[in-house]
């Protein structure tokens, strides 16, 4: 092979080898079994080539055959299911303290925004060493974040977030694809992105034009928007208090406990009354259609940050919103019996 | 052109040149009945399905949605379907007795009551119409400020309403938690009806529209009835236009709850 | 009919159901099902033509990297014509409604299929379809991709997607009947003595395919009929913006969409099993599996429809799940190629073209099947899906499996169709060269798609290009292979030699009548005495009346 045709992409990100590996185990399965078919063929029919002299040999079959070749290769398909399953499992966890960036899908764009407020357009810039989760969301249609060099991919959804995760452990440039097909230009959907040692990276970050954070650009939302009229921090407010809300449990009017992560935010500002908070009266009109998802992004990022500056604690109990430190335990064991649940997600931090 | 080697049993006029006899035919045609009659239990299944997924995803709105519509008319239809599947029957026994004159009788009873069905469903459609609930851009006065209806649809106020005066009456009755939704808050969940509308009329058109197939059918059994094909000797179109007329009866018993009453129990849970 | 008249040169028979009733009106309200058959045979075949030119203008597309030949638009209405054209126009009805049509009736000993009008309405319904979709691309083409994924396609595209599926929906319901007719006269009109375990392979297969074409079609009927009343009306069941689930449409699309590939594969197996004992002159062995493993198939294929989705936001249990049953469903199909192989042992094998067709399905099936178990796993799908390895995985199991052994199929029920032989130097030939041109074609898609290669880009990046003029050559040759069969199995028809009642010495039914069969199949109802396959008292045929 010339080397400017390579049969594997790079390997840049820390799952790749894992799934290389596995990759390589199946194509060694694949072969084994495709050869021993074509062999056994190519010998039979050699073997027992049609001849005026013999006649076949009529045989029914056998079942200790049969549960022969069910059984091993029943035996062999549980060992991918198990290899691929733990892989997968890894790929659908992102680490806690993982850096947070924002990927909206539109059709047919990427816009990636960090939480320093630097925002890229059909480009990701990211450091090595550390463990990136983005969270993806599309305008308009379906579209699918593909970077094969990580060997990862996430279908970017019009309603809710997803998520993907890698650690890119190679300096380069790399694709980066709409891998879910999204309309006319769905093959200019594509982009770079770029991993940058991490001092490169800080350099980057630094250089870029950010009108300020993602969080201070939530906060102006929030003002602007009104939010904080309802949503403060007393105990007459209209609406919960939303400082350490972010990836706390809550508990709702209907005693249903649920935990305040990206799409709980985003629902609740988007359709307010979809789950009303313990106390609290139904009266919050909704944003569909005013805050874009990019706005979304930020004052979801804004909440997060809110309850890293004030930390105040959260047995001191102002409004409903929150629940004692004591009551949290009780309600993540019954959290864990509810199916479907994902456990409380870690606010990210700052890079 | 039949050139059927059978003979066990005299050569009947309806019996076609594939099968061997008329037990054979009669056997062939009714498990082809059944057989088509599962394709439709999945078609009705698939959206079955997805109306109660999308039930429980906005189960207050579907709750308002489902009290809007008339479960008198509803209950009606349902009476006079199952005095439908009893005509039926009876037009079939009658077939099996090749008494000619009752098969046609009890027929053109069924489908009497098949056509009263339409028309109760006509006028709950034509309700529907007048309240603005139908879903969607385009028919008349849709949710979302066509025709008649204007951006804000105020006559979406009535499920909003709906939704505030089912709290308040949970609230009556102790149910201490039960919060009654302002007007904004009332009118979001009331928008997610028009999914509720959606199915309402995607079910019912869907199952509307197997009801005119089942009238051709039996204006087309009824001529052959009037011309006295039917008798102890075959019967089975009949029979198989019976088959397909309680099919689509059973399809109306589950839709009646499903849509009319499963969501109507009062208390807000 | 139990007649050794294989030492004469064979005649054609006077009076058959070719040359019962002349003229158009014979045809075209014809209730026989072997012409039925050969209706679906020619417009299949039409159909295949035409997605065989979307897919020839794809691959001039790919040659270059830099979309030099059509603006990207264009290149999408050509693989969603190509998609849906094959999918729902050729491979859905391409095995059950033309060998199938034409043989289960006599292989079961039956006159005709239970219905005979439904199953001239089911053609009339095949042939509304496909002209619908011959209006939809005339008004333009449709660029959903043949998924139809919602949002994308109830809101988006501005593309005449509602006559399209239209057209679907009647092939759909063409498709119900054809399975119906085929499970009553499964069922009801086999002949005295053709008990279960005496049926051919063939109708096992096909019936099991007929369980998926009744249960599933309706549910992508519907599924189908929402999202163009989304598109028409907006009413939101699929919207977003308005409360809808566009992943539920996913969900009731694979329902229907997996198991239909189901449809598509077994006849193809039941194929493969009636020409390798065949051609091995010997049973065919572990005849109970090779049976209930096409049932099995049929079962477990309504279970895994979430496989299409592991990276579309399901939860991670049902991906487990999902992933579970998926890697379950390929046992069957492994049991299948095992037995196939082992019936060739100790068996008396000839390399006539029906056998080397079969002999490619075994290979080609054996890497498409396998290949889907990359896509099964799930750490492995998560860089594998949407790229071209699952384009070359389900073109090994569609062209190398499907098509191969339609074929296949096709050439070893010639002289029964028709009552003349092929040419057997031209097709050994085309045989050889369909299988150097699928595998050039579709082989170094897998690489591509593992580098990362996207599905259904008009452009691709520069690195890519090897594989992809690899491919598009590999694409000519294939061409060339489809070409062949086309001319001298017209030719034959004047030209080939008159084949007899057996020419090829089989068991089964459908030898025992004359070829072509007259219109009612036997000149006198067959009695069934002894198993399938019963090779090795060659000179015998196993029906005796």
């Amino acid at each position: 092979m010339q080397p400017n045709v390579p049969l594997f992409p790079e390997q840049a990100s820390s799952v790749a080898a894992h799934v290389d590996n596995f990759y390589l185990f199946l194509v060694l399965i694949t072969t084994f079994f495709s050869l021993l078919i074509a062999l056994l063929i190519l010998f039979f029919i050699i073997k027992y080539r049609k001849t005026p002299e013999r006649q076949a040999v009529q045989i029914h079959g056998s079942t200790l055959l049969e549960i022969v070749w069910t059984v091993i290769p029943l035996g062999i398909s549980m060992v991918m299911f198990v290899w691929g399953a733990v892989l997968y499992y890894h790929l659908q966890r992102p680490p806690a303290g993982a850096m947070e960036i924002y990927a909206v899908g539109k059709q047919w764009m990427w816009k990636f925004q960090h939480p320093g407020g630097q925002r890229e357009i059909n480009a990701l810039h990211v450091p090595t060493g550390r463990p990136i989760r983005v969270t993806l969301i599309s305008q308009d249609v379906i579209h699918d974040l593909f970077v094969p060099a990580f060997r990862v991919k996430m279908d970017v959804l019009p309603n809710r977030y997803t998520y993907v995760w890698f650690t890119p452990t190679q300096v380069g440039t790399y694709h980066l694809f709409c891998s879910q097909y999204c309309g006319t230009n769905h093959s200019g959907m594509v982009g770079e992105v770029t991993v940058m040692k991490p001092q490169d990276y800080a350099e980057w970050l630094a250089s870029g034009k950010a009108e300020g954070s993602l969080a201070s650009q939530g906060e102006k939302l929030f003002q602007e928007f009104g939010c904080i009229t309802c949503h403060r921090p007393d105990s007459g407010a209209r609406g919960p208090n939303l400082q350490g809300l972010y990836g706390r449990p809550v508990r709702l009017t209907d005693n249903r406990v649920v935990i305040a992560d990206d799409n709980y935010i985003r629902e609740s500002i988007l359709q307010p009354n979809a789950k009303i908070v313990n106390g609290f009266q139904p009266i919050m009109p909704t944003f569909q259609g005013v805050i874009s998802e990019e706005g979304l992004i930020q004052i979801t990022e804004y909440l997060k940050h809110l309850g890293e500056q004030e930390s105040q604690p959260l047995n001191n109990r102002t409004t409903p919103t929150q629940l004692r430190d004591t009551e949290v335990p009780s309600i993540q064991q019954e959290l864990e019996k509810q199916p479907g649940n994902k456990p409380a997600q870690q606010p990210g931090k700052k890079p | 052109m039949s050139t059927s080697q059978s003979t066990t049993t005299e050569h009947h006029p309806a019996l076609v040149h594939q099968f061997d006899d008329m037990a054979q035919q009669r056997e062939a045609s009714t498990f082809g009945m059944w057989v088509f009659l599962l394709t439709e239990i999945m078609m009705f299944g698939a959206m079955f399905a997805a109306y109660l997924i999308y039930r429980i995803m906005y189960y207050p709105a579907f709750v308002a949605g489902s009290t809007s519509i008339s479960v008198a008319w509803g209950f009606t239809n349902t009476l006079v379907l199952l005095g439908s599947s009893f005509t039926m029957a009876m037009a079939v026994w009658s077939a099996q007795k090749g008494i000619r004159k009752q098969q046609m009788v009890w027929l053109v009873l069924t489908m009497i009551l098949g056509s009263v069905f339409l028309g109760v469903k006509a006028k709950e459609y034509y309700d529907k119409y007048d309240e603005c609930h139908i879903p969607g851009h385009f028919i008349g006065k849709g949710f979302n400020a066509w025709g008649g209806c204007e951006v804000n649809n105020p006559k979406l106020g009535n499920i909003a309403e709906e939704i505030q005066a089912r709290a308040r009456n949970a609230q009556a009755k102790g149910y201490k938690d039960v919060v009654v939704p302002s007007d904004v808050a009332a009118e979001q969940t009331a928008r997610q009806a028009e999914i509720f509308f959606s199915f309402y009329f995607a079910l019912t058109g869907l199952h509307a529209f197997h009801m005119c197939i089942g009238l051709g059918l039996l204006t087309w059994l009824l001529i052959r009835a009037a011309h006295g094909q039917f008798g102890p000797q075959y019967y089975t179109p009949m029979e198989l236009g019976g088959l397909y007329w309680h099919f689509v009866d059973i399809v109306w018993i589950f839709l009646f709850p499903l849509l009319y009453l499963i969501s109507r129990h009062s208390g807000a849970h | 009919m139990s007649t050794a008249v294989i030492t004469r040169k064979p005649v054609m028979p006077e009076k058959h159901y070719l040359n019962d009733n002349y003229g158009i009106r014979s045809w075209l309200l014809t209730k026989d099902h072997k012409r039925i058959a050969v209706l679906y045979l020619v417009s299949i075949s039409f159909f295949f033509l035409i997605g065989g030119f979307y897919a020839s203008m794809i691959r001039l597309q790919l040659l270059t990297p830099t979309a030099e030949l059509f603006q990207p638009d264009t290149y999408n209405k050509l693989f969603t014509m190509h998609g849906v054209n094959m999918v729902f126009f050729f491979l859905i009805p391409s095995i059950p409604a033309t060998i199938g049509n034409f043989l289960i009736p006599l292989m079961v000993g039956a006159k005709d299929l239970a219905f005979p009008k439904i199953n001239l309405l089911s053609w009339y319904l095949y042939m509304a379809g496909g002209c619908f979709s011959l209006a939809a691309l005339f008004s333009g083409g449709v660029d959903t991709g043949w998924t139809f994924y919602t949002p994308l396609s109830s809101g988006f595209v501005h593309t005449p997607v509602v006559i399209l599926v239209f057209g679907v929906l009647l092939a759909g319901f063409s498709s119900i009947f054809t399975g119906l007719n085929f499970i009553v006269t499964v069922h009801r009109m086999r002949a005295p003595g053709l008990t279960w375990g005496r049926l051919p392979l063939f109708v096992w297969s096909n019936y099991a395919a007929a369980l998926i074409m009744i249960l599933g079609t309706p549910v992508v009927a519907i599924t189908l009929s929402l999202m163009i009343l989304e598109r028409g009306f907006h009413i939101g069941i699929f919207d977003p913006k308005l409360g809808g689930d566009p992943v539920l449409f996913q969900h009731m699309f694979w329902f229907y969409s997996h198991p239909a590939v189901y449809i598509m594969i077994l006849p193809g197996m039941g194929v493969i099993s009636e020409l390798v004992p065949c051609f091995s002159r010997k049973r065919v062995f572990g005849y109970t599996f090779v049976a209930f493993s096409s049932i099995a198939i049929a079962v477990f294929g309504f279970v895994v429809w979430a496989h299409h989705m592991f990276v579309a936001g399901i939860s991670l249990y049902s991906a487990l799940v999902f992933s579970l049953l998926s890697f379950a469903v390929a046992i069957p199909s492994a049991v299948k190629i095992f037995n196939w192989t082992a019936t060739m042992y100790k068996g008396s094998v000839s390399l006539e073209t029906p056998m080397l067709y079969a002999l490619a399905f075994m290979g080609l099936f054996t890497i498409g099947g396998l290949t889907g178990l990359f896509l099964a796993s799930l750490g492995l799908d998560v860089h594998i899906h949407d790229t071209y390895f699952v384009v070359a995985h389900f073109h090994y199991v569609m062209v190398g499996g499907m098509v191969t052994a339609y074929m296949g199929g096709l050439h070893f029920w010639w002289p029964k169709i028709t009552g003349r032989m092929y040419p057997e130097g031209a097709a050994k030939l085309s045989a050889l060269i369909v299988f150097i041109g699928f595998n050039l074609t579709f082989f170094p898609q897998f690489i591509l798609g593992y580098l990362g290669m996207p599905r259904r880009y008009a452009a691709y990046p520069p690195e890519f290009q090897v594989f992809n003029v690899l491919s598009s050559a590999g694409a000519s040759i294939l061409a060339v292979g489809f070409i062949l069969p086309a001319i001298y199995f017209l030719w034959s028809l004047k030209y080939g030699e008159v084949a007899g009642d057996n020419p090829w010495k089989a068991t089964g039914l459908e030898w025992t009548t004359t070829s072509p069969p007259p219109t009612h199949n036997f000149h006198e109802t067959p009695v069934v005495t002894t198993g399938p396959y019963h090779y090795g008292v060659d000179e015998e045929v196993p029906v005796v009346h």
